[in-house]
């Protein structure tokens, strides 16, 4: 593990247990309104200062890492859950269903990717409750996102179809389904792990995106698209910095995530 | 392609027919309306409410030109999409354009400036703008008042300069390559006549995801700069899950996507060396 990725680590683990411990560093909590301190800057009881409805930025950020963190990993799990299946199995049967498949997945690709997810969420209830919107937004990136990792398994798996140790093990007599579960897809594990690892910057973006125009988490509670609404306001910008803190720990964490994704898991 | 667009606007349509909420609108809750006028818009909104009707319809009237009307908008929406088309063309087309000239530029100046420190500025900046939402840069964009196209510029530039290095940093290690170094062949003429036959049918097929890219990145760029083009219409068209303009813009966007896909295709073969 190179410098870089060390401290790409150590900065995520910090971040991750930052979040995990809001109740304990921002004990306010991301709802609860300072009526008498709206649009406060920092201070002592405040470190990032409120927002323009008196809650304290520091919970609100803490705890919108938290959701975002968790949940992304989560719909990245099932998107290569859903690659891996529509994946690995055309792949490994071949033929028509392999060509249907794939021009399926064309279809999905053949749409940018912001298109179809703002269409597709647009359409679905808005006025949920918050936790409702935080399952309903991470799940339709999960759901919508496996396209692209797909192509990427079933090309994996299409390879393995004709190698040398699956037609012995065919010419051993073994079943189709103890080959695929088996054999096919432990072989198939760095593949499905590069596009988990590769897909949750993917999605914390895509979150951050639905968030900013509105279609994301409901309030009050937090993730970093909603946090980053609040840029919207930035016309009237004068050395706030503190405002910017999670723009600053999405790139950090983002960008920590590309430095972890190891060249060798990608090209696996 | 027809098949995959045909596919593509009846998956939408399917999408919107099943949605929650679908047959409500709020104007239906105006008190100052007539009885008749909310029954009026009930009955319009029936007839889409049969989704494999509607589809068939739609097409039929298609084939003669006819989108339709846009219910939340209340024009046609042949005339919405003929308005706005040509704003997006020129925002994504500069976009396209900028982002590509700036990713080219850079990309070939760190394959000839063999310098660590200028490799590590370009892969930084370009790093960097990658993990910025796209939504963000349009904000940045709007707090500076500065024109829309660089924000798309910016956001196709990275993926570009990431995938052309890598590109190029493969065709350095090809052995002709590297015998045409040791025998001291300048740089430049390396990267020219050597290094960009082999990776330019991969840049080539790049341009088409590109436009795919700027498209997508044209939702929160229009949205937040109020720009009057596709994605503003995309995005008021979703808010108000509006389906005939929704399936026209589903056909639309997926026509341009293939198109350019199918363009950088063929430009590419076309390029490729026959054999004699």
């Amino acid at each position: 593990m190179n410098k870089l990725r060390r401290l790409s680590f150590a900065l995520l683990l910090a971040i991750v247990l930052a979040s995990l411990g809001a109740d304990f560093l921002a004990p306010a909590g991301y709802a609860t309104q300072f009526r008498e301190t709206p649009n406060s800057p920092p201070t002592r009881a405040h470190l990032l200062g409120t927002d323009a409805l008196g809650r304290d930025r520091l919970a609100r950020t803490l705890y919108g890492t938290r959701v975002s963190l968790l949940l992304a990993p989560a719909a990245a799990l099932l998107s290569t859950l859903l690659a891996g299946m529509i994946g690995g199995f055309a792949g490994y049967v071949g033929g028509a269903w392999q060509k249907a498949s794939m021009a399926f997945t064309d279809l999905f690709l053949s749409l940018p990717w912001l298109f179809l997810l703002i269409t597709v969420r647009a359409l679905l209830p808005l006025n949920v409750s918050p936790t409702a919107s935080v399952m309903v937004t991470f799940a339709l990136l999960g759901i919508l996102g496996w396209a692209a990792s797909a192509r990427v398994v079933c090309a994996g798996a299409a390879g393995m179809r004709d190698s040398e140790f699956v037609l012995l093990a065919r010419a051993s007599g073994i079943g189709r389904a103890r080959l695929l579960f088996i054999h096919i897809l432990p072989n198939l594990k760095p593949v499905l792990l590069a596009q988990f690892w590769l897909s949750i910057p993917i999605f914390i973006l895509a979150e951050a995106n639905l968030g900013i125009l509105g279609l994301g988490v409901a309030e009050p509670l937090p993730s970093w698209g909603s946090l980053l609404r609040e840029l919207e306001d930035l016309a009237t910008f004068s050395g706030e910095f503190w405002k910017l803190v999670p723009l600053a720990l999405l790139v950090v964490v983002v960008t920590s995530f590309q430095f972890l994704i190891s060249h060798n898991e990608v090209s696996a | 392609m027809l098949i995959t667009v045909l596919v593509g606007a009846f998956l939408t349509a399917t999408l919107i027919r099943l949605a929650p909420g679908f047959d409500a609108d709020v104007q239906q809750l105006d008190s100052r309306l007539s009885h008749e006028t909310v029954e009026a818009w009930r009955a319009e909104r029936a007839q889409n409410s049969n989704i494999v009707r509607f589809y068939f319809r739609y097409l039929g009237a298609a084939l003669h030109g006819d989108f339709g009307q846009s219910q939340t908008l209340n024009r046609p929406v042949r005339q919405l999409i003929a308005e706005r088309l040509p704003v997006t063309a020129r925002l994504v087309g500069w976009g396209v354009l900028l982002g590509w000239t700036l990713a080219l530029v850079l990309a070939f100046s760190v394959s000839l400036i063999r310098w660590v420190g200028f490799r590590w500025i370009a892969v930084v900046c370009a790093g960097a703008l990658l993990c910025i939402p796209s939504a963000v840069l349009a904000l940045a964009f709007v707090i500076l008042r500065a024109p829309a196209f660089l924000a798309i510029a910016l956001v196709v530039f990275p993926k570009i300069f990431s995938i052309t290095r890598s590109f190029l940093e493969k065709s350095y290690e090809l052995p002709h390559i590297v015998t045409a170094r040791a025998k001291g062949i300048s740089e430049l003429r390396v990267l020219l006549w050597h290094v960009l036959p082999v990776s330019g049918g991969q840049l080539i097929a790049l341009a088409g995801v590109s436009v795919s890219l700027a498209l997508g990145a044209s939702i929160p760029v229009e949205a937040l700069c109020g720009i009057a083009g596709l994605g503003q219409l995309a995005w008021q068209a979703a808010l108000g899950r509006d389906l005939p303009l929704l399936v026209t813009l589903t056909v639309v966007v997926t026509v341009v996507t293939l198109a350019a896909n199918m363009t950088s295709d063929i430009v590419n073969e076309s390029l490729k060396p026959r054999a004699a």
